[in-house]
């Protein structure tokens, strides 16, 4: 029997390229390309009023420069509004190149393209744009209050109201025993991937086509609107997607101005052209994430169940709303975690600032949502007088409920219809691998050391594998390879493996001959892309399907051979046989050789399926009515609705109360993501996330001045963990399989983020006793609120209502 | 992020780069280490029109380790100077605050004296120069001059040296006997620049009493600068001396700003905290080494 | 004494001595890359914090967007194309942190971690390999460069079986 693969930790195949320096990312390309660089607002507001090249004009090595007057036709349309929404009444999305007015520091302006970077930059440089400053909005704060417009016809700066509930909220809360209401905060951070965005573009003269490389989560989407944008048919463009530098969500969003503008500037210049994203681009043009106001009511019974939860949040959209409200949405419906509420209302208002765009950074809202209902629980907790972790037990939906209706609609415009889970199994785990009961003990030595620690947890419930599908195509070639394609892209996630050990399983073949591609559209054409913690649910059930498609097709064609009946056969390490008939074999690349009936013998094995090759039955047609040549198999697979993950986390700080740094000692994370496919990828994932979710708790934070300039716009000042800042994670699983779909999988790449500001939050406020209303928190930080007035907070002994 | 265009020299002699110095004029600009001053050509926001590199300058890899003090020459790594035992033993300042720079592989690259000589009030060598009573040395096409560190600080990124001028060494003088040193500081990150630094010297006398405690700080001020906090302490026994009085004395003397990553008052705290830590360890190390000279 | 705006510079890259010409404003890890063809080497900032970019200069790690393309003329530089290291056969076999790194999973994008392989591996040459590394030297050894996908939990990983492997092998 071939080696189960499913389920097994199986070292990557990616890494054999990338350890020893020969991974192909976008930079690598196009060694001869010209290069273009980008004149970049320096105002987050203001009118374009002139535009003088002419200093620019004497570099050598310039070959071209580009304003908004150069574009025509679709491109000097705004970019499109990806996800469109009822709600989204005022949508708003600029122009590849500033128009008449910028909206934010790092707005493109002006292209150039020179036979280097360094010359690009140097035209760049003296290119004279005069500006006329306009009132700048910056912050949620500000967009509320509205003094200033971001947008002239959109006065109240609201690009959206988003607003769902399961019932009259209001009577709810005027029925409650108790309530209690607070607002807080939420900071913006960034996906940062170490690889920032980059296209490459090629035009074929001859053929009229273009070929684009660009380092993105969505390549069969960027053809498409590179097809629009510039009037191509669309089998005239290939888009591929190579090795990406990490994408974390930033590279989902789509056409980036520079994805349109580079293919336009090859096709004019009949030359390759490249444009290599630098990280102070990366920080000022690309998107962000995270900033919220969230105003919340919540009313509770005497023991700590909750009766009603109404949130009002305010969500910081950026200059503009090219990806729609999916974060508001993705906040308003995993708000509720794995709780049941009787009653839940929100209402999210996505207001415009004057600041680089807002999308879906790994978690996309969910961490906010995490933050709001964690935080609720813990306060429930505090004025109850009852441990953090049995106010939320009280709460939890409990295994006999599923599959579980939350009654909201999710971001695929579906239900939101938990699927399976074990919730309180996940609280179980937890507290055992932190010892939470017995909490007081450490705490207890720390002060002894004169040290402050504290402990805090969150949940989470987290939708993954939305639609609305993906596709695989699996194919047998006569020399055995086995060739796996899907359009969905690879960021670092490891599909090449993943897919490859699905496929090996299913069809029976060794690992090594299975070669898989992804992101590239001159293999698979139809593809949504990989975010939503989605790729090893779609397109892992869909190559899985197309295996199986392949094994149906092989099996027909070797019962033919062997004169069996296809029940009767099995496919072992790439040979089929009869099964408990020793000898009774051929093999799969044979059938897929016999499959594809030849006039022609192009090598030995294709000899075998020539027509004089051996007997025929001549009252047939070589091809069967119906079926098709070649061992191969396309299947899509759609799903119903999402299917939802889950998971809790704990987090243990110690503080020192005479620098009042920080220190996370201790990182637990109890995860369910259904079947694991492949349990090393699964525990990276976790532990990447993590580092990023405390990242994003303690040290990540775009901090933007009043006039809308980005103050820490590089790696000296942004401050994303090094190792020294990354705690010890320890991990206990769970697989509570998904019924959705085949392989019973659920999403894994977001779930490590989601609970960090959350638990690490909750921690800090058990440690020095005083209410964090807003996250990211910083020593400095830390070290006013101490000082201030702030709500002083005491936690129930952990472990005292045990 | 690429520097704008700049011509390169590399001369072999001292006089050859004063001479090209003096002939390439305002505009021209001395790199050794390049760890401070590549980032800032990359992101445009220095534009030397031409940098003279003495990076092939010879017999300026140098550390002189001697009674007196360490001059370290003007190629010396911080790697190297991180490395040397006999370094360490005439100034033990040395070795510690260097600990601190940034990570491995900056210190493979950068200079402790490139590093003083850009003067940046948050970097851990301009503090311990300015603590050890330090001077450097400089050449100019009117002959070597030695500028003690108070005449060589004026602002941040800013030193009295002007016009045709190569930085040949750094000047440490050894630690006086009966004394200890310590260096500690709060970064946000392991090997960030540091939010609040402080190196300090205690002196004992032979009744292993504080005779002089003196602080330098980093990340406070717009120039080095050096406190004797010896009013606190002076006279103390080492083991009862009340090194966060010295602390508080010390977060009243100094004037920080503000920025993104620390508050005036949150700098004032940490030079608190800092000061009282380190006295405390270098105060121990003063006794240690009175009774071992003794 | 010259003042140049163009160089000739020759720099031996992975044993094989190279020659190019290039603007001497040109940053190392561009001259790597673009004028040399060994794109191996990644930026990921180009102001010095990520490490993306660090080859071994005279086999010291530094960060080559730091370092100017002509002031490594005449100095040899490993990147981490040129890790491994011939075998008693004289084939090529993989530095035992790049194995490391494929068995602890440390990496997941992949754009980092040349600059952690060359590191690492300058690093662990450097020591005596007889004695078990210290939690310490993990640390000092990962600790100056950014990874943002994998938490640097397997490349510390990495690191404690790659130092476990030379031990194996030194005690042999």
């Amino acid at each position: 029997m071939t080696t189960k693969l499913f389920g097994e930790p199986v070292r990557r195949r990616e890494d054999a390229r990338l350890i020893t320096g020969q991974g192909r990312y976008l930079d690598d390309i196009g060694a001869d390309a010209y290069a273009a660089a980008f004149v970049r607002s320096p105002y987050a507001h203001a009118r374009v009023v002139d535009i003088d090249v002419t200093g620019a004009l004497d570099v050598e090595g310039l070959l071209a420069i580009y304003t908004y007057e150069d574009l025509t036709g679709p491109l000097a349309e705004p970019l499109p509004v990806l996800i469109p929404h009822p709600q989204l009444t005022h949508p708003r999305t600029g122009y590849p190149l500033a128009k008449d007015v910028v909206q934010h520091v790092g707005e493109a302006v002006v292209m150039v393209v020179a036979t280097d970077r360094y010359v690009a930059e140097d035209a760049a440089a003296l290119i004279a744009v005069s500006y006329e400053e306009l009132p700048v909005v910056v912050g949620v704060d500000a967009a509320r209050a509205a003094t200033h417009a971001v947008h002239d016809d959109v006065p109240d700066n609201v690009a959206a109201r988003h607003h769902q509930e399961t019932g009259d909220v209001e009577p709810a809360l005027a029925a409650s025993t108790h309530t209690i209401s607070f607002t807080q905060y939420v900071e913006r951070s960034a996906s940062m991937p170490m690889e920032g965005k980059g296209v490459h573009a090629r035009w074929d003269a001859d053929d009229q086509a273009l070929r684009v490389y660009t380092s993105t989560q969505a390549s069969t989407s960027v053809r498409a609107a590179i097809a629009a944008k510039l009037q191509l048919s669309l089998e005239k463009v290939e888009v591929i997607a190579p090795d990406v530098g990490g994408g974390f969500g930033v590279k989902i969003v789509h056409p980036w101005p520079e994805e349109l503008l580079v293919p336009m500037a090859a096709r004019l210049l009949g030359h390759e052209v490249k444009w290599t994203e630098d990280r102070r681009e990366h920080f000022i043009s690309s998107a962000h994430e995270r900033q919220q106001r969230q105003e919340i009511t919540v009313g509770y019974d005497e023991d700590g169940r909750i009766t009603a939860l109404d949130v009002h949040i305010w969500h910081d959209n950026g200059a503009y709303t090219p990806y729609g409200i999916i974060i508001p949405i993705v906040t308003a419906t995993q708000l509720v975690g794995p709780y049941a509420i009787p009653v839940y209302r929100v209402r999210v208002d996505s207001v415009f600032t004057n600041t680089v765009i807002v999308t879906p950074y790994r978690g996309a809202g969910r961490p906010q949502g995490c933050f709001a209902m964690e935080r609720t629980m813990d306060r429930i907790a505090q004025e109850r007088g009852l441990d953090r972790a049995e106010v939320r037990m009280r709460n939890l939906i409990q295994g006999d409920q599923f599959p579980y209706d939350q009654h909201l609609t999710f971001q695929d415009g579906r239900p939101v219809i938990y699927d399976s889970g074990d919730y309180p199994g996940l609280m179980a785990k937890l507290k055992a691998l932190v010892d939470w009961d017995s909490f007081a003990e450490r705490r207890a030595e720390a002060t002894a050391r004169g040290r402050m620690l504290g402990i805090g947890m969150a949940m989470y419930v987290e939708g993954t594998g939305p639609g609305p599908y993906e596709g695989g195509h699996v194919q047998v070639l006569g020399s055995g390879k086995v060739l796996v394609s899907t359009g969905l892209t690879s960021q670092g996630q490891g599909h090449e493996t993943v897919f490859a050990q699905l496929v090996a399983s299913e069809l029976g073949v060794p690992m090594e001959d299975v070669e898989v591609t992804t992101g590239d559209t001159r293999r698979f054409g139809y593809a949504v892309g990989t975010f939503a913690s989605r790729a090893a649910v779609m397109s892992g059930n869909a190559v899985a399907l197309a295996a199986r498609g392949v094994r149906e097709k092989a099996l027909r064609i070797a019962a033919e051979v062997l004169e069996a009946s296809p029940e009767d056969l099995e496919i072992d390490e790439g040979l089929v046989q009869v099964k408990g008939v020793p000898g009774a074999s051929i093999p799969l690349r044979t059938v897929a050789v016999l499959s594809n009936p030849l006039r022609y013998a192009f090598d030995e094995a294709a000899k075998q399926a020539t027509q004089f090759a051996g007997p025929g039955d001549d009252s047939k047609p070589p091809v069967a009515v119906g079926d098709a040549p070649g061992l191969e198999h396309t299947d899509y697979y759609s799903p119903i609705r999402s299917t939802f993950a889950s998971g809790a986390h704990a987090a243990v700080v110690e503080i020192d109360p005479s620098t009042w740094e920080i220190d996370v000692v201790q990182y637990a994370v109890v995860h369910d993501c259904g079947n694991v496919v492949n349990p090393m990828i699964v525990e990276g994932q976790v532990h990447g996330g993590v580092a990023q979710g405390v990242g994003g708790a303690l040290y990540e934070r775009m901090a933007y001045d009043s006039d809308g300039q980005l103050q820490n716009a590089s790696f000296m000042d942004f401050l994303m963990p090094y190792a020294s800042e990354v705690p010890p994670v320890v991990i206990d699983h769970q697989e509570t399989a998904s019924p959705l779909n085949p392989l019973g999988i659920k999403g894994a790449g977001e779930a490590g983020v989601i609970p960090g500001s959350a638990a690490i939050a909750s921690a800090i406020e058990d440690a020095v006793g005083r209410r964090i209303a807003t996250m990211p928190i910083s020593p400095t930080e830390l070290y006013d609120l101490v000082r201030s007035s702030a709500d002083p907070v005491t936690n129930s002994q952990t472990g005292a209502m045990a | 992020m690429k520097p704008a265009p700049f011509a390169y020299a590399d001369p072999t002699t001292v006089e050859e780069a004063l001479d090209v110095l003096t002939a390439e004029g305002e505009g021209a600009k001395v790199l050794a280490g390049g760890q401070s001053l590549l980032p800032l050509l990359s992101m445009r926001l220095a534009a030397p029109t031409t940098l003279v590199d003495i990076n092939r300058l010879p017999g300026l890899d140098r550390i002189e380790a001697g009674p007196n003090g360490v001059r370290v020459g003007a190629l010396v790594r911080h790697a190297a100077l991180l490395a040397s035992a006999e370094a360490a033993a005439v100034q033990p300042l040395l070795g510690r605050a260097t600990a601190n720079v940034a990570h491995p592989a900056i210190r493979n690259r950068g200079t402790t004296v490139g590093s003083i000589a850009h003067a940046d009030p948050s970097g851990e060598m301009t503090s311990v120069l300015a603590l050890t009573d330090g001077s450097v040395t400089v050449a100019t096409p009117g002959g070597r001059s030695t500028i003690g560190w108070r005449d060589l600080f004026v602002g941040p990124l800013e030193t009295s040296v002007h016009g045709p001028a190569v930085v040949l060494d750094a000047f440490f003088p050894a630690l006086p006997a009966r004394s200890g040193t310590a260096f500690a500081e709060v970064a946000r990150r392991k090997g960030d620049y540091a939010v609040c630094g402080a190196g300090v010297v205690v002196t004992v006398d032979d009744d292993l009493r504080v005779t002089a405690a003196r602080a330098a700080y980093l990340s406070v001020g717009l120039v080095p600068e050096v406190h004797d906090l010896s009013g606190a302490v002076a006279g103390k026994p080492v083991d009862s001396a009340d090194w966060a009085a010295a602390g508080a004395l010390a977060s009243g003397l100094v004037d920080p700003d503000g920025d993104l990553h620390a508050s005036a008052d949150y700098r004032r705290l940490l030079v608190a905290t800092l000061t009282e830590r380190t006295l405390a360890d270098a105060g121990a190390e003063a006794v240690a080494r009175a009774l071992e000279a003794s | 004494m010259t003042v140049d705006l163009e160089r000739t510079i020759s720099i031996t890259v992975n044993g094989v001595p190279r020659e190019a010409t290039v603007p001497v404003r040109r940053l190392l890890s561009d001259a790597l890359r673009h004028d040399l063809g060994l794109t191996g080497t990644h930026v990921g900032c180009e102001h010095g914090v990520c490490g993306s970019c660090t080859v071994l200069l005279e086999g010291s790690p530094v960060r080559s967007c730091l370092v100017l393309a002509v002031q490594a003329d005449g100095q040899s530089v490993t990147t981490v194309e040129g890790l491994s290291r011939s075998d008693h056969q004289g084939g090529q076999v993989l530095h035992p942190i790049q194995e490391s790194f494929r068995e602890c999973h440390a990496l997941q994008c992949g754009f980092c971690t040349p600059g952690f392989l060359t590191t690492i591996a300058a690093g662990l040459d450097a020591r005596d390999p007889s004695v078990e590394i210290t939690e310490e030297e993990v640390e000092e050894l990962v600790g100056g460069n950014l990874c943002r996908c994998t938490g640097y939990a397997n490349i510390k990983k990495a690191c404690r079986h790659a130092a476990e492997t030379m031990r194996a092998e030194a005690g042999r």
